[in-house]
């Protein structure tokens, strides 16, 4: 369990002021020259010290990340690009820093750029959040009023501009280089890499995209250690995070945790447990909506961390807890987020364009029972041939709900297959089975 | 793919107000030089909120303002969901319906929505209200929930039960102000329901982190980073 005094987020409820004032009372902007001052190779070796792994989902070592711009600035300008595009279901949590904790994420967009040697920063704020991203601009135009942006930056020596850009309703967009092509006024269809970001990103130059949290991370662990932070989770999962759990427990919330918490601890601390108790669980999906879910059996004692997940061929992702009591059809629940993929995919693949509908129609009809064992198969076949098969994960995204739908849930879907076919007789399928 | 299309009556012309032309030159500051296509999607967000929705002769405006090809303004117009082709009610409820707002009951919302306003997609014959289910609006923690757009501002009000959501939606049409946020009265934003389990320590917010650092920690020399 994490103490108090570890929590980074010490304002993720709003219930105190986000003001500059008040959240330098709260540490924010605590000796931000002197930690500039140490010089970029100290900052990047402390967040790889640190074990930060990307927030956003993918897990990528956040400093790591940042050794891959280059050196010395060329004929082009470096960039830094938060992703604030939060659109993964289930997730919440970038939202709550962006408009109860402002400060400590701006102060970290100061941090990171100065050390990957970008004088501008982009952030890329989803455009439903319009009441975020008024409070965020806010905090940023009172930094600037504070002399803590702009030129000499928190009288670091640094210049440094900081941008709030937004989008309008594309959760494809949270995907980097989609981002980036949305950031320069086009589509947001993603791109092919390599080129990748760090060598051609935003307007083609060197370009890092992180996460909100990746970023609101940095000024804290730096003022108290990598080993400070090295304390929670297990190893090559380090450090604390902000847990989203919704769905069916009793006191849905977020929560700032230390990595690597047993999953029931997380549920039963902080949430009053799942509705109807522990035994009334049917299913989670631990880490938003594009990983698998996980059957009662697993989620009894399974760690929240990247590896653990991994084990269980699932995932943390955005460490969006989305519960399942057994009043659930599992199977609606999995065919909405089919849905989903279906109406974001943005068309560019074919695999993903065509399947994801066709995912999500069979899925309908699995709803109800009206389908085939044998369908369960060539669904199974379909999701395989997405996955992998597209130029982003989207295309992942959408299969490996299903995959893990199927197998976990298999008995249940033939279940309902066999009693749908009880009221009717056994109909001999077609060639075509989505239309 | 979301299928989407202009409407097929359009306005004749689209004029910028002053005070919107005066923000989108400001705008135009925060990108390098030549690079100020970046300003497509906060324009069409503008020219939404002064009109209600994006119709062509917005879109060519933009194209001309920004220096781009008309095609290249339709197609952020249609590729991203926010950009409303047709017009929708003066309070425009966009209903959370993905999966975490499904376990909590988005269903009996999109009922409420039926029976109050009509049909999906449909302006009510006030012209007060229209409704439309969207896609994760990223409050799942307070779901099921809403977002309701107006000239004034965009919205979100969580913890919602039919009840609660019918009340709401006779309140806005009345015209009277609503809280805006979570409607259950045991929480504040998205902390659990009650009491709460974390951030109750008082020397959090006693300024005694406000001191200034004694050292930096790990602040030996520097060692390259690979």
């Amino acid at each position: 369990m994490l103490e108090d005094k570890d929590r980074i987020f010490t304002n993720l409820y709003g219930l105190h002021d986000w003001r500059l004032e008040a959240a330098k009372q709260r540490g924010a902007w605590n000796g931000t020259a002197d930690l500039i001052r140490m010089g970029r190779d100290w900052i990047i070796q402390q967040i790889k010290d640190s074990g930060l792994r990307g927030r956003g989902g993918a897990g990528f070592p956040t400093g790591l990340k940042w050794s891959f711009m280059p050196k010395e600035v060329g004929d082009r300008p470096h960039y830094l690009v938060v992703n604030a595009d939060e659109s993964e279901p289930g997730t919440c949590k970038d939202r709550e820093m962006m408009r109860h904790d402002p400060h400590l994420f701006i102060e970290g967009c100061l941090i990171a750029s100065f050390s990957m040697k970008a004088n501008a920063c982009y952030i890329y704020i989803r455009g439903e959040y319009v009441d975020e991203r008024n409070n965020l601009q806010a905090a940023i135009d009172e930094a600037y009023a504070a002399g803590l942006l702009g030129k000499n930056a928190a009288g670091s020596g640094w210049d440094f501009d900081l941008y709030v850009h937004h989008g309008a309703g594309a959760y494809i967009c949270g995907e980097e280089t989609a981002l980036l092509e949305s950031l320069e006024g086009k589509k947001g269809q993603p791109r092919l890499k390599p080129p990748f970001p760090a060598g051609a990103g935003l307007y083609g130059c060197p370009t890092t995209v992180n996460n909100v949290e990746s970023i609101a991370v940095v000024p804290t662990i730096l003022r108290r250690g990598a080993d400070w932070f090295q304390k929670f989770g297990r190893d090559n999962n380090k450090g604390t995070k902000v847990f989203c759990i919704s769905g069916h427990v009793n006191r849905p919330c977020n929560v700032e945790e230390a990595m690597s918490i047993p999953l029931r601890q997380l549920i039963d601390t902080h949430c009053g447990g799942v509705r109807g108790g522990w035994e009334n669980l049917k299913a989670v999906i631990p880490g938003g909506s594009s990983v698998p879910l996980l059957p009662k059996d697993i989620c009894d004692d399974v760690l929240m961390d990247f590896d653990a997940l991994r084990d269980v061929r699932s995932g943390l992702g955005t460490a969006a807890v989305i519960v399942m009591d057994k009043s659930t059809d599992v199977v609606r629940a999995i065919s909405r987020i089919s849905y989903f993929y279906k109406h974001e995919s943005c068309g560019q693949c074919t695999p993903c364009r065509e399947g994801t509908g066709w995912m999500w129609r069979v899925l309908e009809r699995m709803a109800v029972g009206d389908s085939t064992t044998a369908e369960i198969d060539k669904l199974l076949d379909v999701a395989g041939q997405i996955e992998g098969h597209t130029i982003c994960a989207l295309g992942d995204a959408a299969a490996w709900p299903v995959q893990g739908l199927i197998r976990h849930f298999r008995g249940e879907i033939e279940e309902r297959i066999n009693s749908y076919r009880a009221d009717r007789g056994p109909v001999a399928m077609t060639g075509v089975a989505a239309e | 793919m979301a299928a989407r299309k202009p409407a097929a009556q359009q306005p004749a012309s689209f004029q910028w107000s002053a005070e919107n032309q005066r923000w989108c030159d400001e705008q135009t500051k925060k990108y390098p030089e030549g690079r100020q296509a970046s300003c497509v999607i906060p324009f069409l967000w503008r020219g939404q909120k002064q009109d209600g929705w994006c119709s062509i002769p917005m879109m060519e405006v933009i194209a001309r303002q920004l220096s781009m090809p008309y095609i290249r303004v339709y197609e952020v117009a249609t590729f991203y969901t926010m950009f409303n082709l047709s017009p929708v009610g003066e309070n425009f409820v966009q209903l959370c319906g993905t999966t975490p707002c499904m376990l909590r009951g988005a269903h009996e919302l999109r009922e409420v929505c039926k029976k109050v306003i009509g049909a999906e997609n449909h302006v009510s014959d006030d012209g007060k209200l229209s409704w439309l289910e969207v896609e994760c609006l990223g409050a799942c923690t307070n779901a099921p929930m809403i977002q309701i757009s107006t000239k004034e501002g965009d919205h979100y009000y969580e913890d919602l039960t039919p009840e609660i959501f019918e009340d709401l939606l006779a309140k806005i049409r009345r015209g009277e102000e609503v809280k805006i946020g979570t409607q259950h009265p045991g929480r504040h934003t998205s902390d659990p329901e009650g009491e709460n389990t974390t951030l109750t320590d008082p020397t959090l917010y006693d300024g005694s982190r406000a001191q200034p650092l004694k050292e930096i920690p790990n602040a030996q020399p520097a060692t390259p980073a690979e």
